[in-house]
This record gives structure tokens, sequence and C-alpha cells, in this order.
């Protein structure tokens, strides 16, 4: 890896940090895991002229459930996710979408928070999140601001973090009894981005009937896409195959993929379909069990 | 079970001993092109072409000379003054080192910026501005053919077309007769994709000049140091670097596969910028150079026919080709076979008419092609002739297993000779195509994917029984640049009974540290322990072509064999002198000789050499040395039979590989675990054109994944679980009987997998699928049946 030069600050707190951003602007960039910045440095795509590696700023590292919240700390690795106990019995979907993060040594440096903060629809957290319905907790000298996940994502590697702020923390409101969530995505291979990629949470009360439905797109359109008219089509029904059917059928018409070497927008429609399907499913046997 | 000869001390031929090798490698004290680090050392990096066609208007170097540490850019106008801007192919064609006017694929090489550390060096290549004049350059190797085409190689005298050469084989007439009156006729189109080798450890060198003594050491990652010393003084000669003032070196090196045989203009800019500046020059592709701008493998575009009887006869087989080479035929094939040895594509089947044809064309794309872990295009004849015969098979409604039965060449019937020429020299097909049946369970297998079909569910079962042609080769037949093709082993064993091995060949990770020391520990009883191997500095080794083309056992691996054979003429001639009785006396276990009848009366190997140093017979050559040429009789032809089992998502697309079984005989096994070994990534290789890699251009010339982040490589994941076994059918004229497997499951992998997919699919009137099969291709594919 031969990036272009660049200097390197080690901030121990995250008014340090702050400081940094301040003085160095649009010039620096954070870097956590790395997983996705470094790889822009080495293609030179990237030029920052100074890394603030926020790895040794403590409390930034923490997986806790507070009342209904779970909240995770910005550092936590994938690989810490993968094998978080409490975090993947409320939430199964962690269990699913980390196995399919690139592969054991990326999960071992790749966070949470860099993932999200990279404001990529590529990346298998945005879609998470959106089915989770997170809120993003974002640090800056004055102060921290929350902020829903369905306001976080602005566009193409842009999101609601300022130049001069942090992605601290995660919140994810843990839902009562009769709630499962899952992830899929097609991927060429290990390591790939999604050909399509579908996580999905939902509740379903003692009838059956959903009470609660989030539904994330990986990969599927420029700014990460929550499917609201395929929500909309579960919500308050029961899963009945024509239902399910209907709420497949919207996603493929409202998602907004491309052509590429991973296959047509003709196919990738075709493949949210199924995997919205199957992930329905998968969330319903869960939230059942 | 395979039988050893030798005890587990002595650990000769058959022993799975673990590899000498490794424990450098494991304890991170390799030495790799990129570790040599020599005093005054500078660093070069090079600009390439964003354009597959293009004028080159003008270099602009200030900013880049501005930067801090970097010295010069090396321009092929630079080089020209010293005629060292064009190069010959392995195949006699030419190519820029670097252009002087005219770019002519993606990635090229335009200039070189030297600096005193890498970092700069990228720096200043970033930092150079060259202005284009782009062209529209020819992309697709059929219109390359058009009249209408633009000529690309105008460098060439008198050139009027992209043409480069015709090849044809076999018997045109009689076959076009038998294929007129053949009661079934099959025909399809396939591409064998263009590929790269993709090794872990990329090319570099360290060209290293002293002005003073007019020497150049040249450490670089190559596969044939000899070979590549001699094509230096070939090329440099005139500058006045002859071949006694080069000294090539190869050291560790983390993967070939034919990828390192050819010269990169890298390496000559490398060589050429030591010389101007007189201090060492190192020279590192990174891994997307690598991918992007080194030799390619395959791209054969093939019409693969066969005709044959209702109910299962093949009578004749037809192929006609047209390869694409990019700007220039740089293949590494034997001079005399242009396209290798396709010929060889007529396969274990027994009939006597074949006809084969090929084109080759330039077009605007990076040069090659390599022999990407295979025996020169064996890979593209074996795709073509096990994807036809399933066709057949599909086509006259009779199992595949069952049509290879009938038609294989049967065992009394070797050595046989091929309707291309070749002698088969040994081989039991039957027996291992019914081990392969019998591990996987076949016919179980086949009452199953019916159920499943009942239930629309998609199985599929895809067999490849293989001949492969390997060694390369006699030296009537065999040359590269008029070298023959043999290649040489030499043993010197010190006084206290321990020795050291050279050989013309060089390991990349095939283990010939520890499977040449088992050959001569299998004839010495010397303990393989004690055989140190060395390869790969042309200083000390003695001469010989190289490692690919799985030939190291059939060439040098003999060579080890024959040379130890003298070495033990010598040895009984010592003991009989030592023990006072004579020769026929003697009778010799592993490791020692004893007087017939009194075994008490014995000399070991050891007290042998000693001798050979302290105490000889009169007018004996003091000593235990010997060296060994080794030309062979004919080629090598190891065989394998494959079965693939697969189930493919009608939904999704998605292929999952449920079994993988590859039986292998490549004659008598030296190492049991290093073959295994070496069928695992082999294999793994296999799937890889099956079901990922492909280099995609657009018709700009543009490479569409030319990072591994679009090219598939397959990793363990990718990787089903492979089930590997063997027959052993001994080579009847190699000195061990062994054939070569570095090559013979990358050969025979891919055609299984597509079978598989294909059979999978057959039910919906699928009767082909392009490799790589993709999730994305099969749905495709169903969607055009209506299926989806």
């Amino acid at each position: 890896m031969i990036p272009a030069p660049f200097d390197y600050e080690s901030p121990t707190t995250l008014e340090e940090a702050f400081g940094l951003l301040d003085r160095y602007g649009d010039e620096a960039k954070i870097l956590s895991g790395g997983h996705s910045l470094i790889p822009m440095m080495k293609l030179r795509f990237a030029s920052p002229e100074v890394l603030i590696d926020i790895n040794n700023i403590p409390g930034l590292s923490h997986i806790t459930k507070d009342g209904n919240t779970m909240k995770i700390g910005a550092l936590v690795r994938e690989s810490e996710i993968e094998h978080a106990k409490e975090l993947i019995a409320h939430f199964p979907i962690f269990a699913d979408v980390t196995k399919l993060i690139a592969d054991p040594s990326v999960r071992n440096r790749g966070t949470i928070g860099g993932n999200l903060a990279h404001g990529d629809a590529a990346n298998d957290h945005p879609a998470v999140m959106l089915a989770l319905r997170a809120n993003i907790v974002i640090s800056g000298k004055d102060g921290n601001r929350t902020v829903p996940i369905d306001e976080f994502f602005h566009g193409f590697y842009m999101t609601e973090v300022q130049a001069n702020e942090i992605l601290t923390e995660i919140q994810i409101p843990i839902h009562g009894k009769g709630t499962g969530s899952a992830y899929h995505k097609m991927e060429r291979k290990v390591g790939d981005y999604a050909t399509a990629g579908v996580a999905v949470q939902l509740t379903l009360d003692a009838n059956g009937t959903v009470t609660y439905v989030g539904i994330g797109l990986t990969n599927l359109s420029p700014v990460p896409m929550r499917a609201e008219r395929s929500e909309a089509a579960l919500l308050g029904k029961k899963l009945t195959d024509e239902v399910i059917a209907e709420a497949a059928k919207c996603a493929s018409e409202d998602c907004s993929p491309s052509d590429d070497l991973r296959g047509s927008e003709e196919y990738k429609r075709h493949l949210v379909g199924v995997l919205l399907k199957r992930m329905i499913h998968k969330a319903a046997e869960r939230a059942m069990a | 079970m395979i039988e050893c000869k030798t005890s587990k001390a002595i650990s000769g031929m058959g022993h799975s001993m673990k590899r000498k090798e490794d424990g450098r490698f494991l304890h991170g004290q390799g030495n790799y092109v990129d570790d040599i680090k020599l005093p005054d050392m500078l660093y070069m990096d090079i600009v390439r072409s964003p354009y597959a066609y293009a004028k080159i208007k003008n270099i602009d170097s200030t900013a880049a000379l501005a930067i801090p540490g970097v010295l010069a850019v090396i321009t092929g106008k630079d080089l020209e003054q010293y005629n060292l801007h064009w190069m010959p192919t392995l195949m006699s064609d030419t190519q820029m080192v670097l252009p002087t006017d005219t770019v002519m694929y993606q990635a090229q090489e335009v200039c070189a910026v030297i600096a005193t550390s890498r970092y700069a060096a990228r720096d200043g290549r970033e930092a150079v501005k060259v202005s284009y004049e782009v062209m529209k350059p020819v992309i697709d190797p059929y219109k390359a053919m058009d009249a209408s085409a633009p000529v690309l190689r105008t460098d060439k005298e008198g050139k009027k077309d992209n043409h480069i050469w015709h090849w044809e084989a076999g018997q045109k007439e009689r076959t076009e007769k038998i294929f007129a009156e053949a009661e079934v006729v099959v025909k399809e189109q396939m591409h064998i994709p263009r590929i790269h080798v993709s090794s872990i450890e990329t090319c570099g060198c360290v060209a290293d000049y002293h002005k003073v003594n007019n020497q150049l050491n040249m450490y670089m990652t190559t596969q044939a140091p000899h070979a590549i010393r001699t094509v230096i003084a070939l090329v440099a000669g005139h500058v006045g670097l002859t071949e006694e003032k080069i000294r090539v070196i190869s050291p560790d090196i983390g993967g070939g596969f034919g990828g390192k045989v050819p010269v990169y203009p890298g390496y000559v800019i490398a060589i050429a910028a030591s010389f101007l500046i007189g201090q060492p020059v190192k020279w590192i592709e990174d891994r997307s150079e690598n991918l992007q701008a080194d030799s390619f493998a395959r791209d054969y575009h093939i019409t693969a026919e066969m005709a044959g009887t209702k109910d299962g006869k093949i009578l004749a087989t037809r192929f006609k080709i047209l390869a694409d080479h990019g700007y220039t035929d740089a293949s590494a094939n034997p001079s005399k076979f242009p396209t290798g040895m396709f010929s060889i594509g007529t396969g274990s089947y027994d009939y006597d008419t074949s006809f084969m044809e090929c084109d080759a064309v330039y077009t605007n794309k990076p040069p090659g092609g390599v022999a990407y872990r295979c025996s020169f295009r064996v890979t593209e004849a074996v795709h073509a002739i096990e994807r036809i015969t399933d066709r057949f098979s599909l086509e006259i409604g009779k199992d595949p297993a069952d049509v290879r039965m009938q038609n294989f060449i049967k065992k009394e019937d070797f050595p046989w000779k091929s309707p291309m020429g070749w002698e088969y020299d040994s081989g039991d097909y039957h027996a291992g195509l019914k081990l392969a049946m019998d591990t996987v369970d076949y016919w179980g297998l086949r009452k199953k994917q019916a159920e499943m079909r009942k239930e629309g569910k998609l199985m599929g079962i895809g067999i490849s029984t293989f001949t492969e042609i390997v060694g390369a080769g006699p030296s009537k037949d065999f040359d590269i640049l008029g070298i023959k093709m043999f290649d040489s082993a030499e043993i010197r064993v010190h006084p206290t009974g321990k020795a050291i091995a050279r050989f013309g060949t060089k390991s990349q990770g095939q283990g010939h540290e520890t499977t040449y020391a088992q050959i001569i520990a299998e004839v010495l009883g010397i303990p393989a322990e004690n055989i140190q191997v060395e390869e790969g500095d042309t200083d000390t080794a003695p001469y010989g072509l190289g490692t690919y083309a799985s030939r190291s056992t059939p060439t040098a691996g003999a060579a080890a064999a024959v040379a130890a054979r003298k070495l033990k003429d010598k040895a009984r001639k010592i003991a009989a002198y030592l023990l006072e009785v004579s020769e026929e006396d003697l009778e010799w276990e592993p490791g020692k000789f004893f007087v017939k009848g009194a075994p008490e009366k014995v000399k070991t190997i050891q007290e042998i050499v000693f001798a050979s140093y302290t105490n000889f017979p009169q007018g004996m050559e003091a000593g235990f040395e010997a060296t060994h040429y080794y030309d062979p009789p004919n080629l090598t032809f190891p065989s394998g039979a494959y079965i693939c089992v697969v189930e493919v998502d009608k939904e999704t697309g998605a292929i999952d590989v449920k079994r993988f079984v590859a039986i292998d005989d490549c004659g008598n096994i030296i190492n049991p675990m290093i073959v295994q070994g070496q069928v695992h990534g082999g294999l793994t290789q296999g799937i890889a054109p099956a079901m990922y890699e492909e280099l995609i251009y657009d018709e700009d010339g543009n490479i569409l994944n030319g990072t591994l982040m679009d090219y598939l490589v397959p990793t363990a994941v990718e990787s089903p679980s492979w089930e590997t076994g063997h027959t052993v059918t001994p080579s009847p004229h190699h000195p061990i009987g062994a054939k070569g497997v570095g090559e013979s499951p990358t050969v025979g992998a891919p055609p299984a997998i597509a079978n598989a997919i294909v059979d999978a699919l057959s039910p919906y009137g699928i009767t082909h699928m392009e490799i790589p099969i993709t999730p994305f291709k099969v749905w495709k594919a169903l969607k055009e049946k209506g299926v989806v």
C-alpha cells in the first residue's frame, strides 16, 4: 500500500479529536477500522492530508443494554458483534450480517461506526439499521445529538455527520415478544459487495398480525434505502403468501439498482423480491420461536 | 495405500514426508525478491497507459522530477538510444519495452520513474503528465479478423491484417466425410475465458549492475532462471552484457503458475536503469499492475463438434479455434507448438479421426497467453472435449458415464497412438472412472436426481475424464528459442554422507526441496532429510529450462534418479573394493550393500561415500558427484476422473457445489501428501474459471475488473470439501514411473463443474453454458427458457 503522503494524529480523548477536526477541517479523515478508507487511499481515490485515528479514544467500544435500548459504541469491531450473545439474542440479524461482512481478518478490524459513517449503500449495516430503526449518536465539541437512521444518510458517501463531528454510538430500540429479524445478501464471493441484500425486522402479535416491520435494502440504490411500501404492505396484516408477494413486488419496483458485473438491473429487481420473501419468512420464524 | 521401498528414516518415494522448505516459510524466514535489499538500492515505479490504443503526444516529467527523491524518468526514447526499446517474446514475436510513440493496451508501460524510495517513486508516477491522442481500439477478436479492421501492428513492415498465424493438424478430409455421414453430430461454441494466474506474490526484480566488473546480478521472480539469463544475453549482448557476466537468481517464489515464465518489460527497464545509473534498482509490481498488465492465460474461442453413432460410439471430433493474443503473441509455448498441446484434445477416447485448426489474432489487450498451471493449452483442449462429450451424451440420451466407459482407450491398448500422433504412454481410464463413481455413489445420485427433479429441484452431476500431456519434452520436438527442453540434476555427496543437489528447475511452491530429496533417497538410501536441494541460481545450478507445464518431475526428477543411479554404480564398485568381493556378489537394500549370503559383511552408503574421499580403488576418480541432463524419450500422460455434484437455486441462480471427487493417476507417487496438496490447490484454481474468474474488457478496451474486488479469485470459503483419491499406472518410460500432477486438477476440474451445472439445467432444454457460470448467467438462461 503506497498512498499519497499524509499526516497522522492519534488523539486519546474526544475533545482532542474535535480540536484536530476543527484545525484540519475537510483535509482530515477519521480512521477507525480503515477497511473502506485505506483501500481508497491505496488506489489514491482518497488522499486525505491528515488521518485522525480514533482507536485510542476510550469509551467507544461498548455493547450494553440500557432499559429497552441496545447501545453499541462506534469502535465495536464486527467480530465482537459476531460473538455478542445478548445483542444477538435480541437481534439475531447481527449473526446473519456479520458473517457476510468480508472475511474474519477484516471483521477483526472493521467497526460498526465506520461501516455506517462511510455512507455507502453497498455496506451491510445501513440496511440493518434501517430495518431496526436505529438512532445514531453524533458527537461534536458542543455535545451529542441523536439522529434517527431515516435522517442519517444524505447521498453517496454523505451522511448527517459533519466535518467537525464523530459518530460515537448506535442505539437500537428493543421490541417486545414476537419480534424477529434476518439478513441475507447474494454476493459473488466472500468479501464482495452485495448483488442484492435485504434486512427485515418484524413483530407479530398473538394472532400472527404484523404490528411492526422494518425493511432495509443493501446496494440497490445510491443511498441506503428503506423499503417503505413493502413495510406498508405487511403492516397490520397476517403473513399470507399474497401479502408477502405484494411486499416483494413493491421492493422490486421501488429499488433503483444499476447494471454492473454482479448482474443486470432486472436480475437485481428479481433478486430483491426473492430475498425479501425469504427474509420475511426467516424473521417470522424467529419471531414465533 | 502407496507401497514404500525405503524406511521412514530414509523417506524415499511414497512417504508423506513433511515439506523441508516449510520450516522457513512458517517462521516467516522465506527470502522473496522483495526481501532483497542492497546498499544504495533505488526503486522503480511504472507509469501505465489509461487507454487501450493511443498515440503518445508528450511525456512531461517536470513535476515528477521536482519531487524529493525522484532521480529520473525513463522513456522509450531514452531506451531507443541503446536499442533496448524492443524485445522478443518467447514465441519470436516482438514486444515494446517502452513505447516511443504508441500504446497498444490499457496498463501498458509508458515510462518509468526511478527514486530513492518506493513512496517517492509512486508519488513521481502520479506526477508524470502524459498527453495522448486516443484512437479507437480493436477489442473483439472476431472483429479484428474483419478485412475492414484497422491494422494494429504497423510496426511490422508489410503487415496488412491482424492475423498472427494459422495452425492445423489432423485429417481434414476424413473428418469432413465422417461428419457428413454420421448419425449424430453435435456442435457448441465455447469461450475459455481470459484469466490471470494471480499468484500471491506479484512479479518483480532487483537489477544490480556493477560497472567496474561489467557484471549483472539479476534477482527476479522467474520460473526459468537459466532461460532468462540466455534471453537477457540475447537482448542486451549488444551493450556488452554477455552471458558469463549475467547471474540470474530466483529466490523463494510465492506462486508462479506460468505467469512468471515470460520476460516482462519491467524487468528490462530495471536492468536498463541499473545499467545507466550504476546502482541496484528494485521493481515490484503492485496487485493491480500484476492483474492488469502481466500475461493473461486462455482466451480461446472454440467451435467444438463431435460425430458419433446413436448408440454412443465416438467417431470423430473437430475443433476450430480463434485465439486472442492481445497486442503480441507472448505465449510461453515450445517453439514448434503455437497452440501448445491443444492436440491432446481428442481426449481419453478410442477413435481415429480428428481435425483441429486455430487462427491467432492481435487485439488491443494485454499480451499473452501463458500456460496457467497447464501444459500449454491443455486446459482449453480438455474443456472442449469433455464438454462436447457430454453434449453428445445428452443428444443421444445416454448417461455420460456410460458413453465414456464405452469409448475409453482400453488399458491393454497402451502405448496408444492418438489421431494427432501422440503416443499415450499408459493409463487405466476405466479403473479411474469406476473408482470415482463408486466414491460418489454415482447411480445412487442419479436416482436422487430423478426424485429431486420431480419436486422441481435442480441437481446436476458432471464428469470429466481427462488425459493430460506433460513433461515437455523430447528434444526432437521441444525447444524454447532453440534451446532443447531437457532438464538437469547435479548431486554432490559430502564425505560424511550428506548431500547437496542442484537443479535447472525452480520451485514456486511445488515442494521440490522435499520431493527431489526423496527421489535421491529412494535410489541411494541417503535419508532425504540429509539431502539439501538448491535451485534458482544460474551461477551454481546446472542449466535447465525451468518449472512449468508439470515438467519438473518428468524431466529434472528423472535427471535426479539417473544421476543417483550413476552414483549407486560407483558405490557398488567401492563396496566391492572395501569388502574384497566382486560386484556381482553384492546385494543392495536401501542404504547399504552387503555380501550375498553374508549379511554381516556390509557397507553403508555413508561408509562408501566416506571411502570415496579417503580410501578408493586405484584409478578411480575421487569424490562422490554426478550430473545428468535428462532428455525424455516421450511425454508423460497423467489422467484423472473427476465427478462434481451441484445444486442450483432456481430463484436466484446460486450454485452450490455439494461434492467434488477427484481421482488422479499421476503414475508412481513421490510424496502422497504433496500430491494431495497440489490437487487441492489445483482444484480451487479449476473452480476459478468455471464459476468466478474472467478478465472483462469494455469496447474501449478498459478492463472492468482490474482489482481483486471484482476479479473473483475463489478462497477457502468458495471451495467445496475436495474428496481426492488415486489410481497408479506408472509411466513405462520414466526412470521412476512418475508422470507429474501439478496441473491435472486445474485442467480437469472446469469441465466437470460446467457439465454438472448444465446437467442440472438440462431438463429445461439448456445444452451449454459459457464459463465462468455465475448465478446471474444461470438465472438469465432459466429466464430465457421461461422457467423463472
